[in-house]
């Protein structure tokens, strides 16, 4: 269908407003065919809007998005996407194979009715209301409908959230199905470990704008490191300076900081600082490495209104 | 539907069309809530006032015919309201309608779909208030008179579907039951499908004819003698103005939601 490296999506310099906020600052983005990029990011870092911004549900204040070349709302760019969104609930007086005939019916190629159902995990409860559903079955209904019309393409954005641990390992592996079949992905979650389950490409996004971008291997080894958390009275700009770190943050007596490796930066700390105290050293996470990509001081599941 | 070639890669209108219809369908019929008293409630009112108390005369015919129109009007006004207005509402309250946006589904074709289902609990409400006239509260109408009050009464389907849609647009999911009842209840009474307009307070009879509801009764009643004489094409202006006019709000309020702030 798609030739390799055709661009599917992309966002040129787009920008996103609500009010007096802005959710998406002047992104540039690009999905080739083929792949399966993660858009990974704390709450209201712009993931959803970057989503629904390339679905053409709602229109950038500035820039454009792009869809297979086309306007994102064209039915010919539409015809090829499929789309998983965070929507509460779909009519509960339908039932599963209901839904997914008539979803399927708006697209010119739809895999058949039990293929859908097989690759979302709903063959046993194809006549089941939705209403009837459990939690776990619903979002696999999200999944069906996004995949039933054998798209080009998947949006899936926080297909995860809300599910255990072993519902989402399931979802991963119907959506690295997907994927081999030769869909190309964008999907959208908080999770580190998602995007590394998943991805090809990882980009990484705080506060409307990107702060990396790379394979899963390359994201985990900036984030991997350690905090080192300690009372010093070293100048934050000082430690800035020294070899291997990454950030400083300063909260009241407390500093903390995110280092690639521990000891050289505490052996050189130690030596300029001998009253150093309450030292404390830990493996860095998805938190920390924001903290070292963008300088920024706030907590990863802080919400902000966007 | 052997149109349907799907190894083109192409898909069928027809196809969609058939299944927005069956699915809106299977959806009103599912839930009771709404296929309940929108079927029913009307036929309840008219055999408590119309078989019950239809010897007294009204508007110049018997008050058992005179209600079995206007509660046929009442009952097309009310499928139209809370099948497009709410249901609409509702589904663009749990995010359903965005998700279709995403979806390359036409949208005349899915409002098409709307329109017949609303169009079938119209005909249902219709047909019902005429069995129980005819069988139980003796009416006796001409037969070109039974047939032309079918399309005229179905008619309000689509200027009220039209406001339906309106509403859906505008109105938050959990206030759209509220608004709807707060509207069709007192405008049915101010628009003489309860009572004869003449028998009206003054102050009713001066606003009804601002009342789009009015004209379509008005229109309905005309065809059995018992409207108060105004022009048909007075009555037909009124309702397509207001539908014109809904149809534009509604499509205004869709405009809305692709600016609306999501998540």
């Amino acid at each position: 269908m798609s030739t390799q490296n055709q661009v599917v999506a992309e966002l040129r310099r787009a920008t996103r407003r609500y009010g007096k906020v802005t959710a998406l600052d002047g992104v540039d983005l690009e999905v080739r065919a083929g792949e399966v990029v993660a858009l990974l990011g704390p709450n209201g870092a712009g993931k959803t809007t970057a989503v629904q911004l390339l679905l053409g549900l709602i229109r950038p204040t500035a820039g454009s998005a792009r869809l297979f070349g086309l306007d994102p709302r064209d039915t010919a760019a539409r015809v090829r996407v499929g789309a998983m969104l965070q929507i509460s609930k779909v009519p509960e007086t339908l039932k599963v194979r209901e839904h997914v005939e008539l979803v399927s019916s708006y697209y010119p190629r739809p895999l058949p009715l039990g293929e859908s159902l097989a690759a979302a995990g709903l063959t046993e409860v194809g006549d089941r209301l939705f209403g009837k559903l459990s939690g776990g079955q619903r979002q696999r209904v999200l999944f069906a409908l996004a995949l039933c019309g054998n798209p080009d393409v998947l949006f899936l954005d926080e297909p995860t959230v809300g599910l255990d641990v072993e519902s989402r390992r399931a979802f991963w592996e119907t959506v690295r199905a997907r994927a081999r079949a030769g869909c190309t992905v964008f999907l959208t979650t908080h999770y580190l470990e998602e995007a590394d389950a998943l991805a090809s490409r990882i980009v990484l996004v705080d506060r409307g704008r990107i702060v990396a971008e790379g394979t899963p291997a390359e994201i985990k080894a900036r984030v991997r490191g350690r905090k080192i958390r300690c009372r010093t009275r070293l100048a934050v700009a000082e430690l800035e300076a020294l070899p291997g770190v990454r950030g400083v943050r300063r909260d009241g007596e407390v500093t903390e900081m995110l280092a690639a490796e521990a000891e050289p930066v505490l052996r050189e700390m130690l030596a300029r600082d001998p009253g150093l105290s309450d030292l404390e050293v830990l493996g860095a996470g998805l938190e920390e490495a924001f903290l070292a990509l963008t300088g920024n001081t706030r907590s990863t599941d802080t919400e902000v209104a966007a | 539907m052997s149109t349907q070639t799907m190894a083109a890669g192409s898909r069928s209108l027809g196809r969609i069309y058939t299944l927005e219809a069956k699915s809106e369908l299977l959806k009103l019929l599912r839930l009771p809530m709404y296929a309940v008293p929108t079927i029913a409630f009307p036929m309840v009112f008219y055999l408590l006032f119309g078989v019950a108390m239809g010897g007294r005369s009204a508007g110049g015919v018997s008050y058992a015919t005179y209600l079995m129109v206007s509660y046929g009007a009442f009952g097309v006004v009310g499928a139209s309201l809370f099948g497009f207005g709410v249901g609409l509402a509702v589904e663009r309250g749990q995010g359903w309608m965005l998700f279709k946006r995403a979806t390359p589904m036409p949208p005349l074709v899915h409002l098409a779909g709307r329109l017949t289902v609303c169009l079938l609990f119209s005909a249902a409400v219709v047909l019902g208030l005429f069995a129980l006239g005819a069988a139980l509260a003796g009416v006796r109408l001409p037969a070109a008179a039974w047939l032309t009050l079918v399309p005229v009464l179905l008619s309000g389907a689509l200027a009220f579907g039209a406001f339906g849609l309106a509403i859906g647009y505008w109105v938050g999911p959990n206030s759209a039951p509220a608004v709807v009842n707060v509207i069709y209840l007192p405008v049915a009474f101010a628009s003489g499908m309860w009572f004869p307009i003449q028998a009206m307070p003054r102050f009713v009879q001066e606003l009804a004819p601002f009342l789009p509801s009015y004209h379509y009764t008005q229109l309905a009643l005309k065809v059995i003698g018992a409207d108060l004489g105004g022009a048909v094409a007075t009555h037909v202006a009124a309702l397509v103005g207001f539908t014109v006019v809904s149809l534009f709000l509604a499509r205004a309020g869709f405009r809305r939601d692709e600016g609306r702030t999501f998540g």
